[in-house]
């Protein structure tokens, strides 16, 4: 993992102080809410329906046992007992005093934490693929360019106030986990004809009111020129990104304005101008250095044998939760934050507590947060599996749904969030409940929904095959279905249905349309295969079949 | 804009500590159902300038005005948004005013 250097550690140690002493300010009434709500911000620091929320970065979303183990702290000492894991592979707390708040941050110094940047119209905290690292189809770990990017945006003062919000997603695979053409930027890491590893650059995907799949700016982007590559797409946002409209300010309305051929022109011409300054030109020895903090741990030569367990349910785990590593004897653990009738993401402090001592027990120096609001081992011994197993259900965190229809992705809603328009976490725990029978999770195989409570998308509904928006109609929720999105490699948006279901009619349509994919379905085809070849219409019948009240 | 509800609440967030304030009788309760009930705008918008003191004093931020209505003779917000910020999460009902043990539930 990466370690803070001394100036990574000063400059954290600093903004604590700092922050310390703004709120003093704020307390005292040297500061107004308008002029401190912008210094919380830029501390990761929300108020919302219940208290202030606390957004804690985790880079490219890997955790220490230490670090998992400060979470739990925080959870028990500042919140009321639990934390709740994102979509942007961060963590969240909803019960925050803002007294309390420098204490926080200085506690989270301590294990090289902080929450910069994790709000505000400046590069947000980079995510990566979760499985970086471990997976068998990574060409390399995503973490060190990841890492670098991160370096480079840290308070960088010509990205402090950009025209919005800027978010990088980085990944090492052809199969994409990190959602990348939904991101502002991002940085795939790809071979050349010669085999060598460079990045392709994406630019202007993302959700939200206006979504869009990002494009191709940069098609193979050598290592050493990649920083000036991603300023030259900066500086073309920062100049030209609209400011005048909150809604059109998006990198995602500038590509699609001026066209990705224009986009392109205007990268180049800044890319050349950076390049011949050569001050952002990465020297190898520094990319080895910052490489050298994520090489994987010396693994042991151990049988690829699949493991066994007496316990009969540990087959479902392992099929379902347990995924292929690069290293022959290891594998990838999710351990997924989806109970059935829970809330997704969510993780009490016991839970982080009793993760951090079953890492350090068997020898797992990292866990990462996926930006589907689930945790992943990256580096386990297939032997140590159904040990692993027996440990996870004891802590209530064995639920073998990874991938499947129950693994549902809702983000906060009008439960905890002051942009909400209608109640998230409520829908997922009906469908979870409905589909509850493991046999017919397996039998629906990959589907992945996905819920926001408004228009911004925090839910990633425009990437779901089923895709749930709520909405406000007077002061009532209504929900919006869509269908045939993909946060994947083959990247694409959701089709509205029709009008909104009521909170008691969503349930049942969502019911309807799966149990008319696997009526329609051909050659185990996925439910997003099946509607890319059949269209809206089957489905669309069938879900307002027995609606009993349509918003319109 | 909407036209202004019969029946409104004053409303704010405690600057030290984010928790969900109500208006009553010229300062602040933690309850809901001690809450002054407004019936007319001119009474509702001189509490809300009242207000206007304590985001001064540092004592409560954002103080805004909501409506409700009487329901089986009980006070109810309007939007769900307002229910949800009066009770706690829906999700999670040991947690906020819901679980609070002078908690009135209002159903």
């Amino acid at each position: 993992m990466y370690r803070y250097d001394e100036f990574d550690a000063q400059f954290v140690r600093e903004r604590v102080a700092q922050f310390r002493y703004q709120v003093e300010r704020r307390l005292a009434g040297e500061l107004t809410e308008d002029e401190f709500k912008p210094l919380r911000l830029m501390n990761g620091l929300y108020l919302q329906l219940h208290a202030y929320m606390l957004r804690i970065a985790i880079p490219y979303g890997t955790l220490s046992a230490r670090q998992l183990r400060m979470q739990a702290h925080i959870a028990r000492k500042y919140d009321k007992g639990y934390g709740h894991f994102t979509t942007r592979q961060n963590i969240q707390f909803n019960w925050i005093k803002l007294v309390d708040v420098p204490d926080i941050l200085a506690d989270l110094a301590t294990v090289e934490m902080h929450a910069l940047q994790t709000s505000g119209n400046c590069i947000r905290n980079v995510t990566a693929d979760h499985f970086a690292g471990a997976a068998a189809d990574e060409i390399e770990d995503p973490r060190p360019i990841a890492e670098i990017i991160r370096q480079w945006s840290s308070i960088h003062p010509e990205f402090t106030y950009l025209p919005r919000k800027f978010k990088i997603a980085v990944s090492g695979s052809a199969h994409d986990r990190a959602a990348l053409k939904f991101h502002d930027m991002a940085v795939e890491i790809v071979k050349n004809d010669a085999g060598e590893a460079g990045y392709r650059i994406y630019a202007g995907g993302g959700m939200g009111r206006t979504p869009y799949v990002g494009h191709v700016v940069g098609d193979f982007v050598a290592k050493e020129d990649v920083l000036a590559f991603l300023e030259a797409v900066m500086r073309v946002y920062n100049q030209s990104g609209r400011r005048d409209n909150i809604y059109k300010a998006r990198i995602k309305i500038l590509v699609n304005a001026i066209g990705v051929d224009e986009m392109k022109k205007q990268i180049e011409r800044e890319f050349a101008e950076i390049k011949a300054a050569g001050t952002l030109q990465l020297p190898q020895p520094e990319i080895d250095r910052i490489t050298a903090y994520f090489a994987p741990p010396a693994f042991e030569d151990l049988s690829d044998d699949e493991p066994t367990s007496l316990d009969p349910t540990f087959k479902n785990w392992l099929k379902q939760n347990v995924s292929k590593h690069r290293q022959p004897g290891y594998a990838i653990a999710t351990i997924s934050l989806k109970p059935i009738g829970g809330v997704p993401g969510d993780a009490e402090h016991g839970q982080m507590d009793g993760l951090a001592d079953l890492m350090d027990e068997y020898g797992i120096a990292e866990i990462r947060v996926s930006h589907e609001q689930n945790l992943v081992l990256p580096h386990v011994r297939k032997k140590d599996l159904p040990a692993i197993y027996k440990k996870l259900k004891a802590l209530h965190l064995a639920t073998p749904n990874a991938g499947l229809v129950t693994d549902i992705i809702a983000c906060p809603g009008l439960d905890y969030c002051d942009l909400a328009n209608a109640r998230s976490i409520p829908i997922a725990q009906d469908i979870a409940q409905r589909f509850e029978n493991l046999d017919r999770q397996h039998d629906i195989g990959e589907l992945k929904i996905k819920i926001s409570g408004c228009i911004n998308a925090c839910g990633h509904h425009h990437a779901g095959h089923i895709g749930i928006l709520g909405v406000d109609k007077k002061g009532v929720e209504y929900y919006q279905l869509q269908l045939g999105g993909s946060g994947a490699e083959d990247a694409s948006i959701g089709d509205i249905m029709g009008p909104g279901f009521t909170a008691r009619d969503i349930g049942p349509a969502v019911e309807r349309v799966i149990d008319t994919y696997l009526k329609l379905r051909q050659n185990n085809e996925r439910f997003l295969d099946t509607y890319r070849r059949v269209g809206m219409e089957p489905f669309k019948n069938m879900a307002y079949l027995e609606q009993t009240y349509a918003a319109h | 804009m909407a036209a202004t509800p019969a029946l409104q609440v004053l409303t704010a967030n405690r600057l030290r500590d984010g928790d969900v304030v109500y208006w009553r009788d010229g300062e602040w309760t933690d309850h809901f159902a001690d809450a002054d009930v407004f019936d007319g705008k001119t009474t509702a918008d001189a509490a809300l300038a009242a207000a206007q003191a304590f985001v001064k004093g540092r004592v409560v931020v954002n103080p805004y005005l909501f409506g409700v209505r009487e329901e089986d003779g009980r006070i109810r917000a309007i939007e769900e948004r307002e229910i949800v910020r009066s009770e706690g999460p829906s999700v999670r009902r040991d947690l906020g005013k819901q679980a609070m043990d002078s908690f009135d539930v209002q159903i």
